[in-house]
């Protein structure tokens, strides 16, 4: 909008533009390149890549249990999200919590279901019907989805011992079998 | 309570102030209670709400069942006579800011609602600047459209003026 | 096979492209004709071959070929034949050569033009047009490859590649995931055409600007060569977002039209920053003036087209429009960057050059006037550019996503609209250089009388709304003057050269189409205005669940629900249809069959109302929920749209307007131009005859 004010100006003005507007201009673009360039850079991989370590969460259970990722160093941490209205989510449920009932002796690996923009009643209806033992809880104010940047559900994450990122899976689990191994290879 | 432990009531009374609890309990939760809300109601509050699964559709026209749950949420919370802000609270409490229609004004949010106005006003500023500058300056003259010879109509004139100008330059 | 000899195509468009670059920097360097001549041929030469390409898709999608990944993507053997050929838009990798193809065609077009008077212009036209398109080209070979195929690799693991991998067979799909539901209508078909078709040609006149940007030739040439191209960028947007919210009216299932979705508004933008450049180059054009402004609107213009376009394709957004997740997202990035750092490097580099010629001397002048039109767009556009960016911006910062949904718009961009309608009514009477109070008020007061009647009329009938009768007025203000204005031509030159009416009024409009055609326009807008008016501020809706014959009222309307039917489709569709009978005080006005699609392959449920229309009102119907089984109820959301239809209608009268403003004229290049050289002081600018 500068230009409109310069248009009349422009007799009284030096033959070149002074070095601060082109300055200022060529910063403007800059800036604006930057925010953009960093929104792509965010919207084509999430903060977190497998590797790397993910910030420490804690998440409030239906029974009113508070879990805390940052207690559970050493531990591998399965984070399964997921939803009552979400078709796939019923299919995996099932061995989900098979998996979960057969690394529960061991006590090295921490189940975690994280229930995606769900409502209480009908998530409540869901972890009975399925029969979830393991922990699971509502994503308050959707932080948790949005650390690890999911694109739908269910989701699963696979954090190791040091609470690096291990494992990413996209979609529903087929079977209880592909669950273990991937469990297996990480607690390696 | 403490009469009833040192000596026992009898039956009858027992089995009226029974009655007449129940039948207190039912009237206070129907007054508590109020009817089934309308879909109206529902909707009302719904259309002021955003639900991540639908992006950039409001909760009220939403067709997925993640939305029918939250609008069926927001039934259950008006029969329990919530009012439509602390239903609104809830919702961003328990799903974040998102699913608020416009972002709430606290923080950073504020820029949103702020840095368009002060554009725009910058933008007046600079019109106001340019017409001034052209009111400083001597006006140069202008011959008056009307003293045009043989010409009686002064719009016609003006206008025969303006299309003649641009049959000129026009292309 | 065809894959093949399309990708082939492909890569020598790319081939031919640059070497048309390269051709025409060095041509105008050297200063030879030979070799700018070259470049022109080059140029030339994408048309056919991108047509090829076209084709060869073609040809994939109506043979079903679904070893092709594309076509297995976006059609299915059930699709009819219209839909599979127009798939060729349905999909990221298509639509890009679909726009290659387009900016390929408008590029070529433009080189065939007598070139005599703009020699210096020709070779950064073709290198601005050639750059664009090698960018597109490269974005589709290197990227997003329409042709690349299905495998079985020799270890038995599907493999998508375009070439045949060492020991690997064709893997063909025996059918094709079928295109979205949601673009499966007519409105679907043309809708994202005529956007390309207004993108793409907006690069016409941005390719002018900047060939005059670096051949230092920074009179009004540029934009009176371009002006007519520019106009029919701004017809094509026009009806792309005209066409694009019929369709959402009619299958989206909103009540609305508009949802001021990020992928709407990326559209919007290059139109508002479009609208702004027709006004401001007519005040270049007349009066010598805001040349630097000229240069940033179209520079801004094709910038957003660029922006939109990578904000709908990158996946930086999520919108119900936007395309899937895609590699392209740095490549435009960076395409954007270096795009927009170069523009503004040149424009900063001819600052003074495009000095102003003539001065402002009045504020009521039109050229003032049309400063403020200016102003309230680019309000408008800040508006909207700040609301789509936002959430990124608080997403990068606090980690927490917001919505910037329709109120924040509504509210901000209301005001605007309504003083760019009230100034859409005073500037045709300002006069050019110099308008005073007096001048302006003599011409008003009489339809501004009469206008007044409207929102009197208004309140009589029951209208109590402030800002719906401040619109009303407006609207009418507006038409009044702009009657008015023709009324004077019209009743001046019968006077005169006692013309009949029409004859008088067919001269009057072709001696100066532009401008007449833009009062077309104005009226076309204002009728749109009534229409949003209609729908924002008085529409009612209700929703309730009904058993067959029971009954819903909404204002004078009673729906009855008669029966829900539920079946199959042989094309893949389970449909619920209800027919409701629609009676208004009393009286039977006939059936109407709101319905549910689902399609099976895609998983998509699709709500299609039912809608009665009139020039008064519409009645829109949904079909919101039934019981399966028992079909006891079933729920209805109702909505009450009052003068949506003018809407449509005006989006007609507006198109018109367009074609009076923008029709060729017989042999344009006949017509004698001013000199480049010449300075038009402002009394010789009003004296002129």
């Amino acid at each position: 909008m500068n230009t409109l004010q310069d248009e009349t100006k422009a007799q009284e003005q030096p033959r070149r533009l002074p070095t601060w507007v082109v300055g200022l201009a060529f910063t403007g673009l800059v800036a604006f390149l930057l925010l953009v360039g960093l929104g792509l850079r965010r919207a084509q991989s999430g903060p977190i890549i497998v590797g790397q370590k993910v910030p420490g969460f804690s998440v409030t259970t239906f029974d009113g249990e508070t879990i805390d990722t940052a207690n559970l160093t050493g531990k591998v941490i399965v984070v399964n999200f997921w939803a009552s209205w979400c078709k796939p989510c019923e299919q995996e449920a099932f061995e989900l919590e098979s998996a979960y009932q057969y690394y529960k002796p061991g006590g090295e690996v921490v189940f975690l279901g994280v229930d995606y923009v769900d409502t209480e009643p009908e998530a409540l209806a869901f972890i009975n019907k399925f029969g979830l033992t393991y922990a699971n809880g509502p994503d308050l104010r959707t932080k948790i989805s949005q650390m690890f940047r999911i694109q739908g559900v269910p989701e699963t994450y696979i954090i190791d011992r040091e609470g690096k990122l291990a494992y990413v899976k996209k979609g529903p689990f087929l079977s209880t079998a592909e669950i273990q191994s991937v469990i297996d290879q990480v607690l390696q | 309570m403490n009469s009833a432990k040192k000596k026992p009531l009898p039956f009858p009374l027992f089995a009226l102030i029974i009655g007449l609890f129940l039948v207190g309990v039912s009237f206070f939760s129907a007054q508590a209670q109020s009817p089934t809300p309308s879909d109206n109601e529902v909707n009302k509050v719904a259309k002021e709400l955003y639900c991540p699964v639908c992006e950039n559709i409001s909760l009220d026209v939403c067709p997925t069942q993640a939305c029918a749950q939250w609008r069926a949420l927001i039934r259950e919370k008006l029969a329990a006579g919530w009012s439509d802000e602390q239903i609104k609270d809830y919702f961003v409490a328990q799903y974040g800011d998102r699913v608020l229609s416009t972002p709430p004004t606290r923080g950073l949010n504020w820029l949103v609602y702020i840095l368009p106005p002060l554009i725009f006003l910058g933008g007046v500023y600079l019109v106001y600047r340019v017409l001034r500058s052209m009111k400083n300056k001597k006006p140069a003259p202008i011959t008056p459209l009307t003293t045009e010879p043989g010409q009686t109509d002064p719009y016609l004139s003006q206008l025969e003026a303006e299309l003649e100008q641009h049959r000129k330059h026009g292309e | 096979m065809v894959s093949n000899f399309g990708f082939g195509a492909l890569v020598i468009t790319l081939v031919v492209s640059i070497y048309g670059i390269l051709a025409a920097v060095y041509g105008a360097r050297k200063n030879s004709l030979a070799w700018v001549e070259s470049a022109r041929k080059a140029m030339l030469l994408t048309f056919p071959l991108i047509s090829l390409v076209a084709l060869s898709i073609i040809f994939l999608l109506v043979n079903g070929d679904y070893q092709v990944q594309y076509v297995y993507n976006v059609t299915s053997s059930t699709m009819p034949m219209y839909l599979k050929v127009t798939a060729l838009w349905g999909g990221q990798a298509g639509s890009l050569i679909f726009w290659s193809w387009l900016l390929a065609s408008f590029a070529s077009a433009v080189t065939l033009r007598k070139w005599q008077r703009d020699r210096e212009f020709l070779p950064w036209v073709i290198v601005v047009s050639l750059v664009t398109l090698v960018f597109f080209v490269g974005m589709s070979i290197f990227f997003e490859n329409p042709f690349v195929r299905f495998w079985q690799t020799a270890g038995g693991s599907e493999a998508v590649a375009m070439f045949q991998p060492t020991g690997a067979t064709p893997l063909v799909p025996f059918d094709g995931r079928g295109l979205n539901p949601l673009l499966r209508h007519p409105g679907m078909v043309i809708h994202p055409p005529m956007l390309y078709l207004g993108f793409v040609s907006f690069v016409i006149p941005f390719a002018f600007a900047i060939a005059a940007l670096i051949t230092g030739r920074t009179d009004d040439r540029w934009i009176r060569v371009t002006r007519r191209w520019a106009l029919v960028a701004w017809l094509f947007l026009s009806l792309g977002l005209v066409l694009g919210s019929r369709w959402a009216y009619d299958v989206l299932g909103w009540g609305g039209y508009w949802a001021w979705d990020p992928v709407e508004i990326a559209a919007f933008m290059p139109w508002l920053s479009g609208t702004a450049f027709l006004h401001s180059v007519m005040i270049q054009e007349k009066r010598g003036l805001f040349k630097r402004w000229n240069m940033i609107l179209i520079i801004l213009t094709y910038s957003l087209v660029i922006f939109g376009t990578f904000l709908t394709r990158s996946g930086v957004l999520s919108s119900v429009h936007a395309f899937s997740q895609s590699a392209i997202g740095p490549l435009f990035f960076g395409y954007i960057g270096i795009t927009f750092a170069i523009s503004l490097a040149l424009l900063l580099q001819r600052w003074n050059a495009l000095r102003s010629e003539g001065e402002m001397h009045s504020l009521l002048s039109r050229e003032a006037l049309f400063l403020l039109n200016n102003l309230l767009f680019m309000g408008i556009l800040v508006v909207c550019f700040w609301g789509v960016l936002f959430p990124l911006i608080s997403e990068l910062f606090t980690g927490q996503k917001v919505t910037v949904g329709p109120p924040f718009y509504e509210r901000s961009t209301g005001p605007l609209f309504a003083g760019l309608l009230l100034l859409m009514g005073v500037a045709p009477l300002s006069a050019w250089g110099h308008s005073t109070v007096k001048t302006l008020g003599k011409a008003m007061w009489k339809p501004f009388l009469v206008s007044l009647a409207i929102p009197i009329l208004a309140y009589v009938l029951g209208v109590r709304y402030f800002a719906a009768l401040l619109a009303f007025w407006l609207c009418a203000f507006v038409v009044f003057i702009t009657l008015y204005e023709y009324y004077r031509g019209v009743a001046a030159r019968m006077r005169r050269s006692e013309e009949n009416v029409f004859t008088a009024l067919w001269n009057l409009a072709s001696r100066n189409r532009r401008r007449y055609g833009g009062y077309i326009i104005h009226i076309g807008v204002v009728l749109m205005a009534l229409g949003v008016i209609g729908i924002e501020l008085f529409q009612t809706e209700t929703q309730g669940t009904i058993p067959p014959g029971g009954q819903m009222a909404l204002g004078d309307y009673t729906v009855t629900f008669d029966k829900l039917d539920i079946f199959d489709t042989a094309d893949g569709r389970n449909v619920a249809r209800a027919v409701v009978s629609v009676e208004r005080d009393g009286k039977y006005l006939g059936q109407l069959y709101p319905r549910r699609d689902y399609y099976y392959d895609s998983q998509q449920p699709m709500t299609i109302p039912g809608v009665r229309s009139t020039m008064e009102d519409d009645l829109y119907v949904l079909l919101v929920d039934w019981e399966p089984i028992s079909s006891t109820g079933v729920t209805f959301k109702i909505y009450h749209n009052p003068l949506v239809n003018w809407l449509w209608f005006g989006g007609f009268v507006f198109i018109f307007g367009t074609l009076v403003a923008s029709w060729p004229d017989k042999d344009p290049e006949t017509v004698r131009v001013r000199s480049a050289k010449r300075k038009l002081s402002p009394s010789e600018a009003q004296s002129a005859d």
